[in-house]
Order: structure tokens, then C-alpha cells, then sequence
């Protein structure tokens, strides 16, 4: 397929591919499966806010709707984690204080990650020492494309070492990448260099999240899975603003890894946008109607 | 522990289904469908009716008249009468007009026919709405186009019709195959006596309305329902033309017996043991989608069923753990159920069929994998299963199963893959896997089948020629060279 690599991956066909992730958009999910399904979802959800204006405030906000996204009457779990820049982690590690949820920090330079490699360590040192569970991480896009594969596999390793007990999720954004090929590649390059979680974008570059990228990574877990006993997650990041997506999303896990990656350790929805249209789709199945978005409170 | 952690749903570990998503759209069956016989619905002149039975339950969906010879004159006489009449001076931008318009009526009436088709056939509804009512609407739209432009079609010649044609269609796609068959007919100008199986007749009668709605004439299409012996009927009348068949090779070569020396002309569309071909470099994930995409698509009861499955030696252990995990997710059940991959088999005789065949692999000693699905307690069901280990001379590497059974075989280099592809008396279709472009074209080129799908399978389009060699039968289906079995030519 074209990489001259030691990294083994087979070949995929992009309109096999296609073809395979719309099949997953066919099933009809209804009734009580549509209401788990979404519960499921949220409590798969890393509620993200990566702006340049993003305060202590906000965060506030976002950390109180991702503990308890909705009204106790709707029995809707709270969120996996919340992601943010590593300037505001130690204040979402105290507003989440007490919680299940996870403090995400997007470390290593982000978005770009042209930054030297012992800058983007230090920078993941400093938000686990802040108080970061999760590290997510992005590649040198420039380093893969110009076929440095180990350069890749080495600060994926590196940054690995350098979280210490944070778990490590690696984003690919795979906008950048040119190829389902690449996808794969990348993939498995990660996987072997020990990521915990592989994550498709950081929602700063379109396309983000599709549906045949996804495919494409469960099916390299997956595969990884088999070859080595190790289950590594996946998240989708980006791009993913409706129910009815997330929920396909659902379908493809199941029916591509299997329901075992449908738990928050293997499986997240990297989302800003998403959680009010699941919590608009939830309301309408209880209560029988849609209701207004000033129902709805915002994170 | 703060009070939004009690409300987490309790949720054992990875246990998310489906619910039930029947279709709901409610059709009518009638009690009872007559024979559609120059231009109207009229009983059998026996009165004499069978049974069809919606095989995924066992029961009676309705009954059907069955068409005696007097019945058969009938409809031979009025689609002569048609012929020199009404349909044979129209003008030809006319008869195109009336195609539109039945495949727009057939669009209108798509998810009524899709589910009648899925209770008459068993087919999943999926496959029926997605697959065989579209492509039923591409078939009269593509002739419909062609009604006007044979002249281009065969240049320089002067296309008339060959006069009536006697079609007989198979159970496994009814409503697609009639409209394969009507369509080009009509569009070069002839008219039809249609022989439907005896199990699928219901939704060709649903069709027959569509004619009479659309404004073609009476006696253009007529419809004679009824077991073999209608068929045969057909076959050997004086009164036919041509004969199109598509249905099993032991049937066709009947035909093809019955009808030599009467100056009929014949179509034969018949069985195929395709091999699909998987090389090491291939899209792995991709390829077992066309695999089970080839194998499993309508339970197996597809005459281009990729039913011989060769992986190159060095993938065969990765790609058949990757086949056995993927058939664990089809969904097996209700035919209805808008989430079931695979419905049921079409009827008690082809269950003991596949499940005769399917003895043989295990007395033959192939090792026998299926899927580990519930099956329904009514009805006629087969789990999708494939057979490793199995060689050339196993009778189900050799023999039509026409069932969701796959028989894996392995090759070591490109020359062998070719070789044993070949050695097989069908050649109607083949699929071939691999990233290598230059490969794809050498084994289009040595492949004897009238098809061959390159990382891909079970692909149609109307534009597209379709037909076999070999055992496969002879004559094309779709596209120009679909037309040059319904044209005599000066």
C-alpha cells in the first residue's frame, strides 16, 4: 500500500469503507433502545471547551453541567470527563471534586504540536502535575506525512512516560492525514508505542469525526486487540452535534469492537455541541414532545 | 457520595440491543390472486388455485390460480392480439412513455411492494426496500430511455420486435427479475406471457396493476401463475417466440432441449458457484464485507452468489477468524424487523436442499463453522455458516447450495488462483480482492464469468450487462447487449 514501514497494517478500501460505516446508519434504533442508547452516550461524553477565551468561569459552568447534565427526573448519567487547556485543569479538578468524572487536559503543543519535543513533554508534565487524569495528545502531522513513522512512534512513547499514571489518548486529527491508509497506519504506530486511547481530531481542523475514520480505528483495535490482549479506546472528536449521530456511533462500536468498548474506559465522544441535542432527544422520549432550548441549561 | 452519582442507570457492562423495528406500513393481500390475461384479473378456467406460504412463518400469506394450457392459450392469443395491435402501432417514444410511468408507479408503490415481497419470499426488508424495489424502478426507467433509440443501439440496422416472449422467473428476486425481463422486452416492442414461481408469485400480480394503471395496453404483459408444468406449457406453445428463462441449470437445459429445432428463440440465466478471490494484500476488513455482502446477502439464494471463497494461504487463518467474528453479528430473524441481515430460506424444499448439501461438507470432512444466532421456531431458517478446509472435489466446492453457506478454499499464487476459480462447469460471476490494480485486469481477462466484481460484489446496475457462460447459461440482461435478445434485425 505504499508505506515503507516495520509498522504491519493492511490495506483499506475507502469506498469499502464508506460502504461498511453507512450501513451502520440503517438500523433503526427506537423505544427503550434509543433511551439507553443516549444515556449511554452522555456517560460516554468528554464535555470540551478549547477556546482562547476560556476562563475559570466557563469552566465552572462546563464542570457543573457535566456532572449533572440534566434534571434528576431524567435519570441522565453525568459525563465521562471534562476536557480542557492545561491552564485550567487544576480549577476543573476542584469543581469536579467529589465526582466520577475525569479531568482531560490537551497537552504536547496543542492544536498543532510544532513545538519542540521537550516543550510538549514539559507541558504534559506540568497538567498532570496540575492534576490531570487524561492527557490527550497530538502527533506531528509533519513528521508522518514526510514518513518519519519512528519520530511519531518515539514521542507517542515519550509522552506516554511522561503522563505517568494519565492515561494517554493520542489524536491523529485526521483532517491532516490524507488517507484511510494513513488512518490505519497511524493507528497502529500509537497503539504499539503504548497510547491508552486513539482520538481522531482536535476539532480545530474539518473534517473531524466521520464515520468511516472511526470505523477505520475500531478495526485497528480491534485487530490490536487479537494480536496482543491489549484493548485500547477510541474517541471520535469533533463534528458530532446530533443524537442521531452519536448513536450510530453506538451501532459501529457494537457491531465493529463489540458492546465491551461500550464503557467510558474504551469509548468517548470528544463533544462541545453534542449534549444538548441528546438531552433535547431524552426530554422528547419522557415527555412526548420536543421542548425549547431555554429548557435545556447550558454548560 | 453527592446526589448526581445515584442517578447513574444501572447498566451491566456492555449490553446495549436493539429493540424491535418492524415495518409498519400495512398492505393488502388478497385472498386469492388471479391470472392477469389481457388486460384484466380472471380466474383459472379450473377454478383450480395453490398456496403460497410467507416462509417465515410456515403459514398461508394467500392462494394463487393456477394457470392450465387453456389458460396459457389465453394469454399466448391476447399478447399475439396485442402485438399486431394496440402496442405493435404505437409509436415508439409512446411505449417509452409508458415505462416511465411504470417505473414512477413503481417508485410510488415501493414500501408496499418491498414488504409484500419480504412476506411472500422471506427476504429481510432491508434488502427489499433497499436493494430490489430500487433497482426494479432503475430497470423500466433505463428501458424506457432505450424505447426510442434502438436505431443507436444497433447502428445501422433496423430493430423490429422478435413478436411474444415467454419469460419464467425464479423465486429469489420476483419482482427484480420480472422487471429484467418485461422491461427490455417491452422497450423493443414485444409483449410477454410472465411465468412467476410457483412460491413468489404475489407481488408480480401487484405489478400486473401497475401495468393496467399505467396505461399499457391490454395483452401487452400477461401473467400465468402456476407450478413447473405452466412453465412447461409456455415453453413448448407454438404460439412463443422466445423463451427467457432464469432458474436452476438441470431446469434450462430442459428447456434448452424442448425448444431446439421449434425456431424459438432462448435466454438462458441459470446457476453459478462464483469464486471470489481474496489475495494477501487485499483490504482485509473490506473484503470480508463483500464476502458477506456475496454469501449471505438474500440467505445465499443468489445465482451470482460468491459461494467459493479463495483466500491466498498466507491471510487464510487472519481472514477467517475475521469472517467467523463478523458472522456473529448478523441478525437472523423476522424479515420485517427493519435490523434483520439475514430472513428466511424460501421454502421447505430448498431447506432440505442446503441442509443435504451441507451433510455432504461434514460426511467430506470439512470443518463446519455457523453462527451461534437464535433461530425462530416457525418458518424455514438456515444460520449463515461457512465450510474451511474444504478442496476441489468436495461436492460443495462443486454443486450449487443456493443457500447462506460459503465453502472457504485456499490458493498460493496468482496462476493457481486462476486455475481453480476456472474449474467449475458455471461462469457466471467472480470477485477478486486485492490492492494491485495490474492484477485486477489479468484476472478479469482469465476468468471465465460473465461478471467479475474487483473489490467489490454483488453490484448492478441497469446500464450494466449481466449473464453467464458456460453452465451459467448464454444471453445478457441489462444494458445494449440486454436488447439484442428482444430485436430481430434486417
Amino acid at each position: 500500500m505504499g508505506f515503507a514501514t516495520r509498522f504491519s497494517v493492511p490495506p483499506v478500501d475507502a469506498t469499502g469503507a464508506a460502504e461498511r460505516a453507512g450501513s451502520f446508519t440503517k438500523r433503526s434504533i427506537k423505544r427503550e433502545s434509543k433511551g439507553e442508547g443516549l444515556r449511554l452516550a452522555v456517560s460516554l461524553m468528554d464535555l470540551t471547551t478549547l477556546e482562547g477565551a476560556d476562563t475559570e468561569g466557563k469552566v465552572t459552568h462546563l464542570c457543573r453541567k457535566a456532572r449533572q447534565p440534566m434534571a434528576v427526573r431524567f435519570n441522565c448519567p453525568p459525563c465521562a470527563a471534562v476536557c480542557v487547556y492545561p491552564t485550567l485543569v487544576a480549577h476543573a479538578k476542584r469543581e469536579l471534586e467529589g465526582s466520577s468524572l475525569g479531568v482531560a487536559a490537551v497537552a504536547t503543543g496543542f492544536p498543532s504540536g510544532q513545538f519542540p519535543l521537550d516543550v510538549r513533554l514539559a507541558d504534559v508534565r506540568a497538567a498532570v502535575e496540575a492534576g490531570a487524569d487524561e492527557i490527550d495528545m497530538v502527533i506531528s502531522r509533519g513528521a508522518f506525512l514526510a514518513g518519519k513513522y519512528d519520530v511519531v512512534a518515539n514521542e507517542v512513547a515519550e509522552t506516554k512516560a511522561a503522563c505517568g499514571e494519565a492515561h494517554l489518548k493520542v489524536i491523529f486529527e485526521t483532517g491532516e492525514l490524507g488517507s484511510l491508509d494513513a488512518v490505519r497506519l497511524a493507528s497502529q504506530i500509537a497503539m504499539e508505542a503504548g497510547a491508552d486511547f486513539i482520538k481522531t481530531s482536535t476539532g480545530k481542523v474539518s473534517p473531524a469525526a466521520t464515520l468511516p475514520v472511526t470505523l477505520v480505528m475500531l478495526q485497528a483495535v480491534r485487530d490490536f486487540h487479537a494480536a496482543t490482549g491489549r484493548r485500547v479506546g477510541v474517541k471520535p472528536a469533533g463534528g458530532i452535534r446530533k443524537a442521531k449521530e452519536a448513536l450510530q456511533y453506538l451501532v459501529m462500536v457494537k457491531e465493529t469492537v463489540g458492546e465491551e468498548w461500550l464503557t467510558p474506559a474504551l469509548f468517548r465522544f470528544g463533544a462541545s455541541s453534542l449534549l444538548a441535542d441528546v438531552e433535547r432527544q431524552i426530554a422528547k422520549l419522557e415527555d412526548g414532545n420536543y421542548q425549547s432550548a431555554r429548557d435545556f441549561s447550558k454548560g | 457520595m453527592s446526589e448526581e452519582h445515584t442517578n447513574r442507570p444501572a447498566r451491566g457492562g456492555g449490553t446495549w440491543d436493539y429493540a424491535p423495528a418492524p415495518e409498519t406500513m400495512p398492505v393488502h393481500v388478497r385472498e386469492t390472486y388471479p391470472l392477469f390475461i389481457g388486460g384484466e384479473f380472471v380466474e383459472s378456467t379450473t377454478g383450480e388455485t395453490f398456496e403460497s406460504i410467507n416462509p417465515a412463518t410456515g403459514e398461508v400469506l394467500a392462494r394463487v390460480s393456477r394457470a392450465n394450457s387453456g389458460d396459457v392459450d389465453r394469454a399466448v392469443a391476447s399478447a399475439r392480439t396485442a402485438l399486431e395491435g394496440d402496442w405493435g402501432r404505437m409509436p415508439a417514444i409512446e411505449r417509452g412513455k409508458v415505462l416511465f410511468r411504470i417505473a414512477r408507479m413503481i417508485q410510488e408503490k415501493a414500501r408496499e411492494l418491498a414488504v409484500l415481497e419480504t412476506m411472500d419470499g422471506g427476504k429481510p426488508i432491508k434488502e427489499s426496500r433497499d436493494f430490489d424495489l430500487p433497482l426494479a424502478a432503475a430497470h423500466f426507467f433505463h428501458h424506457g430511455g432505450w424505447a426510442d433509440k434502438l436505431t443507436y443501439a444497433f447502428p445501422g440496422r433496423t430493430p423490429r420486435p422478435v413478436g411474444v416472449a415467454g419469460q419464467i422467473i425464479p423465486w429469489n428476486f420476483p419482482l427484480l427479475m420480472a422487471a429484467w425481463k418485461i422491461a427490455p422486452a417491452l422497450a423493443c416492442g414485444n409483449t410477454v406471457v410472465l411465468k412467476p414461481a410457483e412460491t413468489t408469485s404475489v407481488t408480480a400480480l401487484h405489478l400486473a396493476e401497475i401495468f393496467r394503471d399505467a396505461g399499457l395496453p391490454a395483452g401487452v404483459v400477461n401473467v400465468v401463475t402456476g407450478a413447473g408444468d405452466t412453465g412447461e406449457m409456455l415453453v413448448n406453445h407454438a404460439g412463443i417466440d422466445k423463451i427467457a428463462f432464469t432458474g436452476s441449470t438441470g431446469v434450462g437445459k430442459r428447456i434448452a432441449a424442448a425448444v431446439s429445432g421449434s425456431g424459438k428463440r432462448l435466454t438462458l440465466e441459470l446457476g453459478g458457484k462464483a469464486a471470489h478471490i481474496v489475495f494477501d494484500d487485499a483490504p482485509l476488513d473490506e473484503a470480508v464485507e463483500g464476502v458477506v455482502n456475496g454469501i449471505y446477502f438474500n440467505q445465499g439464494h443468489v445465482c451470482c452468489a460468491g459461494s467459493r471463497l479463495f483466500l491466498q494461504e498466507s491471510i487464510h487463518d487472519r481472514f477467517v477468524e475475521k469472517l467467523a467474528r463478523r458472522l456473529e453479528t448478523l441478525r437472523v430473524g423476522d424479515p420485517l424487523d427493519k435490523n434483520t441481515d439475514v430472513g428466511a430460506v424460501n421454502s421447505p424444499g430448498q431447506l432440505e436442499r442446503i441442509r443435504e448439501l451441507v451433510a455432504s461438507g461434514h460426511e467430506e470432512g470439512a470443518t463446519y463453522h455457523e453462527s451461534s444466532c437464535p433461530l425462530p421456531e416457525k418458518g424455514y431458517w438456515h444460520r449463515p455458516a461457512f465450510f474451511t478446509g474444504v478442496t476441489a472435489s468436495h461436492r460443495i466446492a462443486r454443486e450449487e447450495i443456493f443457500g447462506p453457506v460459503l465453502s472457504v478454499l485456499t490458493f498460493r499464487t496468482t496462476e493457481e488462483a486462476i486455475d481453480r476459480a476456472n474449474n467449475t462447469c458455471y461462469g457466471l460471476s467472480a470477485g477478486v480482492w486485492t490492492d494491485k490494480g495490474s492484477r485486477i485486469f489479468h484476472l478479469a481477462d482469465r476468468l471465465a464469468a460473465g461478471v467479475i466484481w474487483a473489490n467489490t460484489y454483488n453490484r448492478f446496475d441497469p446500464a450494466s450487462p449481466f449473464g453467464g457462460y458456460r453452465e451459467s447459461g448464454f444471453g445478457r440482461e441489462g444494458g445494449r447487449q440486454g436488447l439484442a435478445p428482444y430485436v430481430a434485425l434486417n
